[in-house]
C-alpha cells in the first residue's frame, strides 16, 4: 500500500506534465507564505532577537548566513540525487530538476560567503582565511557554477543534463566535508549550535528566530526551483500536444 | 524591540556597517535570481505563443492558396 502510493508518486512528479499542472497549483499559495516566512524570520532576528553576550550586534548576521549556507548545501544534495536519477534512470524530471536547482544555489552560497566574510571582520578581525570550512564553502561555488556552465557548454538537453548530473553527483563528497570541517579539523569558524539531534546551544530566544528564517529560505529555494523548472518543461515539451494546447489558451 | 530607538537599530551597536551590508548584499541576490527566474519564465512563454501564432499563420495562407 505504501510502496505503491510511493511508487504513484515518484511517476506521477516524474511526469513534467504533472509537475506543471501541480506547481500551477502549489506556486499562488507557497509564493506569499514563503516570503512572509523569511521576512518575518529576518525581522524577528534583527530588531527582536536578544543581543550576543560576546559579540554584541554583529552576530545578527547570523539570521541570512545560516539560513543561506544550509539551504545551499541541502540544495546541492537535492542536485546530487537528481543527478544520479538522470544517471541511472534517465528520467526527465530528474534533468530538469538539475538544471532548475543550481543557480539559486550558487546565489545562496556566493551569499553564505559574503556574509561570513562581513561576521568575520569585526569577530575575527579578517574578512578570509583559508581554513577548511571557508575553503570546502568556496569549492561548493566552483561546483554550482560547473554544472551550470557544463549544461550550458552542451547543446543537446539530455546530454548536458547527463554529464551535469555526474558532475553534481561527484560533487556531494564536497557537501560532506563542508558539514563535518568544523569537527574534523580545527578551524577559525565555529562549530554549530543548532542541533537536529540532542540539545541544541544556542539561546532559545535566538533560535526559534533562526529556524523560522531558515525555513523562510528553503521555501523561497523552492518557489524560485519551481518557476525554473516550468521554464524548462516548457522549453522541453513545446512540441507535445498538451504544451501547444497550454500556448493556444494563453495558458499559464 | 531590544533596541532603544531607531538610530540605535541602524548603529547595531557600533557594527551597523558590516551587518546591513550583509543583509543589503543577500537581498540584491535573492531578488536578482527570483526576478532572473519569473523573467526566463516570461519569455519562454512569448516566444511559445509567437511560434505557435506564426505556425497558424503558414497553415491559413497554404488552405487559401490551394
Amino acid at each position: 500500500m505504501l510502496w505503491k502510493t510511493i511508487k504513484r508518486g515518484y511517476h506521477q512528479l516524474g511526469s513534467p506534465r504533472y509537475f506543471y499542472r501541480f506547481s500551477s497549483a502549489v506556486l499562488p499559495w507557497l509564493t506569499p507564505i514563503a516570503l512572509i516566512t523569511f521576512v518575518v524570520g529576518i525581522v524577528w532576528g534583527l530588531a527582536f532577537a536578544p543581543p550576543d553576550y560576546q559579540q554584541g550586534n554583529s552576530y545578527r548576521i547570523i539570521y541570512i548566513h545560516v539560513p543561506a549556507s544550509s539551504g545551499a548545501l541541502m540544495g546541492y544534495v537535492a542536485m546530487g540525487i537528481a543527478g544520479m536519477v538522470a544517471v541511472v534512470w534517465r528520467m526527465k524530471m530528474a534533468e530538469i530538476m538539475i538544471k532548475a536547482i543550481a543557480p539559486f544555489g550558487a546565489a545562496l552560497t556566493a551569499i553564505s560567503l559574503v556574509t561570513g566574510a562581513l561576521w568575520g571582520k569585526p569577530t575575527w578581525g579578517t574578512y578570509w582565511q583559508w581554513d577548511a570550512r571557508m575553503t570546502s564553502m568556496l569549492i561548493l561555488l566552483f561546483m554550482y557554477i560547473g554544472v551550470i556552465a557544463l549544461q550550458n557548454a552542451i547543446r543537446d538537453p539530455r546530454q548536458a543534463a547527463r554529464a551535469a548530473g555526474l558532475l553534481a553527483m561527484v560533487g556531494v563528497i564536497n557537501v560532506v566535508i563542508v558539514k563535518y570541517s568544523v569537527e574534523w579539523v580545527n578551524t577559525l569558524h565555529q562549530g554549530s549550535t543548532l542541533k537536529l539531534v540532542g540539545e541544541s546551544t544556542i539561546n532559545p530566544a535566538m533560535k526559534y528566530p533562526l529556524l523560522i528564517s531558515m525555513l523562510g529560505t528553503w521555501l523561497l529555494y523552492a518557489v524560485n526551483v519551481m518557476v525554473r523548472a516550468r521554464t524548462e518543461i516548457l522549453s522541453r515539451e513545446r512540441r507535445s500536444g498538451w504544451v501547444k494546447q497550454l500556448v493556444a489558451a494563453g495558458g499559464r | 524591540m531590544v533596541f532603544d530607538s531607531f538610530a540605535d537599530f541602524l548603529a547595531m551597536g557600533g557594527r551597523g556597517v558590516y551587518v546591513w551590508t550583509a543583509y543589503g548584499i543577500s537581498a540584491v541576490v535573492i531578488v536578482a535570481s527570483m526576478v532572473q527566474a519569473v523573467r526566463q519564465s516570461t519569455v519562454m512563454r512569448d516566444t511559445l505563443a509567437r511560434q505557435a501564432r506564426r505556425q497558424q499563420q503558414t497553415e491559413n495562407t497554404h488552405e487559401s492558396g490551394t
